[in-house]
């Protein structure tokens, strides 16, 4: 009877969704935002995501939102907080971790979780994309979207240019030798470039493999200290710009990380750094044979890892913070962080995950596919810090005013570091 | 003479010629936006005249953005925006114009400061407001910095100043209360005021961007504009064809009726320009 | 009834009028300049450490950083790019459009279009002319024979491109206001200066340029405030970048405020831009109280 009074009230619709679907009585009702930050459907796929997930769990009702870029999604998740309608979990970049610490916004894993199973769960992911969520000995994030930067080449031109298109360049010189010759010219125009490596956006990122190639890392474990003027780093900087300067293998000035896949696609230049993110777009849109490999070495090879974790957030109650937990659950089972991967080019975040059928035969069929879960051998964590956004925009400035040759490698890390340090003093 | 005539319409051809170029010129994004948006994906950069039509594009994006929802947002703030200016606007014209109280000037000054400082100036502070309110991420929010605006009021006031006194004392003489004088003389002469208003400010707010991207967190309140910014921000890779389609597809109502009713559009530009 | 009842009535029914429209005014313009100029002598509070107060600390960080005074500059040059030379197109397209023209109603509407299109939809659209390769500008350079050029990643150009998108943004709007008013003048004038055989340009610098100066000063504030709160374009365009060399004042703002969380240094930003606004708002009544009598 109640039911007939309500239905009437709110019209013919909702009495057939409420004849049709089980009562409208959730348990529990979650917020997640989530960010998007490569090509291709993946709204769609989230959503079918969460679907399954209410499906199999018909308690709880999950409102997951699309927020923007990675910035967007801190923003809004942050601003939901504060407005008093507050997200109960979102997935958010990796990096946000401190900035998120330092508001009193999130709760550690270790706190949710009950039992020895659940312990073993937060074990079970790879542990270099682990690097990101852990600090002062707790699991804050748990990793959802998460990518490496690879190596793209079009093979038609590797051939064309008298290159193995199976050997791609493994270290700097390679590197540097391969491009000179994919360069093709005509007259004073450059009609093919051997490389890019994006520089807007996201540079600091770009830059951290670069660092890591050499051996060195950008930043301690407890997000208080910068190393942007070490030796190492500067020579990396300086290679970076070398390889237009010098090398005349890439465009001078600043690359857009929005057009470069486009200018891939086109065969505008023979290989591109990006993330894995964009895989499936790119095997999508590519006219010919492409091939991706991991980044080359210098002192050893090296990328960041990037991307996105989960975070559930501190204003809920006891019984959301449950829902939650079986949501993160629910969406990084083997099977789903499989298909994730499959849909996406995002690595699968637990090495069960490959050893699912789909994905093994996906990486057999694919090769491609398993490049970046090879790298995180090699991985380390993203640049994140206290005050991330500041400490972060300093060094894009720094890096891409040496792109752009404003400044000398040295002068531009030198005070990036002063700067940096004159906000971190006070984390110490 | 005849020499001079020649050189005189030469220089004119080159003019016509030079305000078309111009034209073509201003012209040239939207008809980009066309043409990649009605092209696969291959001819988004390659102009090929052969190239085959598809709508492709345009299912794509409606498929990507809830649109429906971002244009029914975009709707609900343009249209509430609108009442509540004609309402405020209104009252506040009117109280200028026909009514001595102290402050009075003021209060005028007051009003026009906000000429100069607009609401996107103030974001840090009206979402600080705002979130007192519980305003954030709501229609209303993005609305209401908007509501009393002083433009209108200054509009308005121009206009209701030159209703004759007569017709007002007329009308008092009859009887009619403030309300019914205002509503029976007033408006209606002010009616292409009303118009003039109306189209500037649903343009202005149906393009608006920057303070509805800070105070929106969601898809039920986003307006067009912060949804195709972040659908076709450039992080997730430039994909113009689709970017193209959801632009035309954001922009058709307005050029739509812009397209139909040009002169009404130029001309109450113009109106709103001249007062 | 007395006078003075009336009268009193009269006044109350008048502030009852204005009052809904007063409490908004107060509440979204009034208070909140007040409150920024209060916030910026504040630290920004987090969860674990509370706002206090600060007195001048941010007004010396701000004139210690260097992207602070790099973003003024562009500013500046932004101003200086776009207002003289929106206005002077402006000017043109009404004269041409004033007068018989073959397709007069086509190039009026291609003015006039980018006034009603989204910048932010827009900007996406030049994002393709700009891109280096692929984008328009080079491939038409390309065709004859002109290398590419890295527009939005090259700081000496990169300003240039934002001040060109925003010129053709504005152009139009402003067109309509002089179209207005050259449709406001005296045929005559025009008349008897052909009789005279005055040339059209000496025509148009005698009589219309200075019959169009109310007008003028109109575009102009509009152009200054404009050049002020115009941003949008950035967010899909450069982000500010590369190393700043395109980040305006309200776009900084923005970031500090919303992406490094720090509302008390945003709010010393915007002091510094309420501050420029003001004096503009100063000037423009000195002005137009002098020379206009415009209102």
């Amino acid at each position: 009877m109640m039911r007939r009074l309500k239905s009437a009230r709110t019209g013919v619709l909702a009495l057939i969704a409420g004849l049709l679907l089980a009562p409208a009585a959730w348990a529990v009702e979650l917020t997640m935002y989530y960010p998007v930050a490569v090509g291709g459907p993946l709204t769609k796929i989230v959503d079918g995501l969460v679907a399954d997930f209410m499906k199999e769990h018909p308690d709880i009702e999950v409102k997951a939102i699309y927020a923007g870029n990675y910035n967007d999604a801190r923003i809004k998740a942050l601003a939901a907080l504060k407005s008093g309608q507050p997200a109960q979990l979102s997935v958010m970049f990796s990096i946000d971790i401190y900035e998120l610490i330092e508001q009193d916004a999130i709760v550690a894993f270790d706190d949710i979780v009950e039992t020895d199973e659940e312990r073993a769960w937060l074990d079970s992911f790879y542990p270099s994309l682990m690097q990101n969520g852990v600090t002062g000995g707790k699991t804050w994030g748990i990793p959802f979207q998460r990518s490496t930067i690879v190596m793209y080449y079009n093979k038609d031109v590797f051939r064309e240019a008298g290159l193995d298109p199976d050997n791609p360049p493994a270290t700097w010189e390679e590197l540097v030798a391969a491009g000179k010759k994919l360069v093709r010219r005509s007259g004073d125009q450059v009609e093919r470039w051997g490389m890019m490596i994006p520089s807007t956006g996201y540079p600091y990122w770009m830059f951290g493999a670069l660092t890591m190639q050499n051996d060195q890392v950008l930043m301690n474990g407890d997000g208080n200290e910068t190393y942007f003027d070490a030796p190492a780093t500067q020579e990396a900087l300086q290679f970076w710009r070398d390889l237009g300067a010098v090398h005349g293998v890439m465009p001078s000035g600043t690359i857009e990380w929005g057009t470069l896949r486009k200018n891939f696609l086109e065969a505008r230049t023979a290989i591109m750094w990006h993330s894995t993110g964009n895989l499936t777009a790119v095997k999508k849109n590519a006219q010919f044979d492409f091939g991706v490999a991991m980044l080359p070495a210098n002192q050893r090879r090296g990328t960041p890892t990037g991307g996105g974790n989960f975070y559930i957030f501190k204003q809920t109650k006891p019984e959301e913070r449950r829902a939650a937990m079986k949501l993160v659950r629910f969406l990084t089972q083997p099977e789903r962080t499989a298909e994730w991967s499959i849909q996406t080019g995002y690595i699968g975040t637990r090495p069960d995950a490959y050893e699912t059928p789909a994905l093994k035969q996906y990486v057999v069929d694919f090769p491609p596919a398993a490049v970046a879960r090879d790298q995180l051998e090699f991985a380390t964590a993203e640049l994140s810090t206290y005050q991330t956004g500041r400490v972060r925009k300093l060094l894009d400035d720094a890096i891409q005013s040496v792109l752009t040759d404003q400044k000398s490698v040295e002068d531009a890390l030198g005070s990036a570091q002063k700067q940096a340090d004159r906000l971190l003093k006070r984390y110490r | 003479m005849k020499h001079s005539g020649l050189q005189a319409s030469l220089a004119q051809g080159i003019e016509n010629a030079a305000a078309l170029l111009l034209a073509v010129l201003w012209l040239s994004p939207l008809l980009y936006a066309f043409w990649a948006a009605f092209h696969p994906p291959e001819y988004a950069i390659r102009f090929d005249l052969t190239a085959p039509l598809t709508l492709e594009n345009f299912r794509e994006a409606w498929d990507q953005a809830p649109f429906a929802r971002y244009f029914l947002n975009t709707f609900m703030l343009v249209t509430s925006i609108l009442a509540a200016q004609f309402v405020l606007c209104t009252l506040a014209a009117y109280a200028f114009v026909r009514f001595e109280f102290p402050g009075r000037d003021i209060a005028f000054a007051l009003v026009l400061v906000q000429l100069m400082i607009m609401p996107e100036v103030l974001i840090v502070e009206n979402y600080r407001t705002m979130s007192h309110l519980g305003l954030v991420d709501t229609i209303l929010g993005i609305g209401l910095p908007y509501m009393a605006s002083a433009f209108g009021i200054f509009l308005l006031r121009q206009t209701f100043k030159t209703v004759p006194k007569e017709l007002d004392d007329a009308a008092r003489v009859e009887g009619c209360s403030h309300m019914q004088v205002l509503w029976k003389v007033y408006v209606p002469l002010a009616r292409p005021t009303y118009i003039a208003y109306g189209l500037v400010s649903i343009s202005y707010h149906w393009n608006n961007f920057l303070w509805p991207l800070v105070i929106t967190n969601s898809v039920t309140t986003r307006p067009l504009t912060v949804g195709l910014a972040i659908f076709g921000a450039p992080e997730s890779g430039v994909d113009w064809s689709i970017i193209s389609a959801a632009t035309l597809l954001a922009v058709a109502p307005l050029l739509l009726a812009f397209l139909l009713f040009q002169r009404q559009f130029v001309q109450s530009f113009m109106y709103a320009g001249i007062k | 009834m007395t006078e003075r009842t009336r009268l009193v009535g009269n006044a109350v029914y008048g502030w009852l009028l204005l009052l809904p429209a007063a409490v908004l005014l107060a509440a979204f313009t009034h208070y909140p300049a007040v409150a920024t100029l209060a916030q910026s002598l504040f630290t920004s509070g987090t969860a674990l450490r509370p706002a206090e107060f600060a007195g001048l600390d941010n007004y010396r960080f701000m004139l210690e950083d260097e992207v602070f005074w790099r973003v003024l500059e562009n500013n500046v040059w932004y101003a200086i790019g776009t207002i003289p030379a929106s206005i002077a197109l402006a000017m043109l397209m009404a004269v041409w459009v004033n007068r018989r023209l073959p397709l007069r109603a086509f190039v009026r509407m291609s003015y006039f279009t980018p006034t009603i299109l989204p910048m932010i939809a827009v900007a996406n659209i030049w994002l393709f002319f700009y891109t280096p390769e692929i984008g328009l500008i080079d491939q038409i350079a390309a065709g004859f024979g002109i290398g590419s050029r890295n527009w939005l990643g090259n700081p000496d150009t990169v300003l240039g491109c934002i001040i060109v998108l925003t010129i053709w943004k504005e152009a139009g709007f402003f067109m309509i206001f002089y179209l207005a008013a050259l449709q406001s003048l005296p045929p005559e004038l025009e008349e008897a200066a052909r009789l005279e055989g005055a040339s059209r340009w000496h025509f148009f610098r005698r009589v219309t340029f200075p019959l169009l100066m109310p007008t003028t000063l109109f575009v102009l504030i509009n152009a200054v405030i404009n050049s002020f709160k115009l941003v949008d374009q950035l967010f899909i365009l450069t982000k500010g970048g590369p190393d700043n060399a395109s980040a305006l004042l309200l776009y900084y703002i923005y970031e500090v405020a919303f992406s490094f969380f720090d509302q008390a240094y945003a709010s010393t930003l915007t002091v510094v831009l309420l501050a420029a606004l003001a004096i503009i708002a100063i000037g423009q009544f000195v002005i137009l109280d002098k020379r206009i009598h415009y209102r």
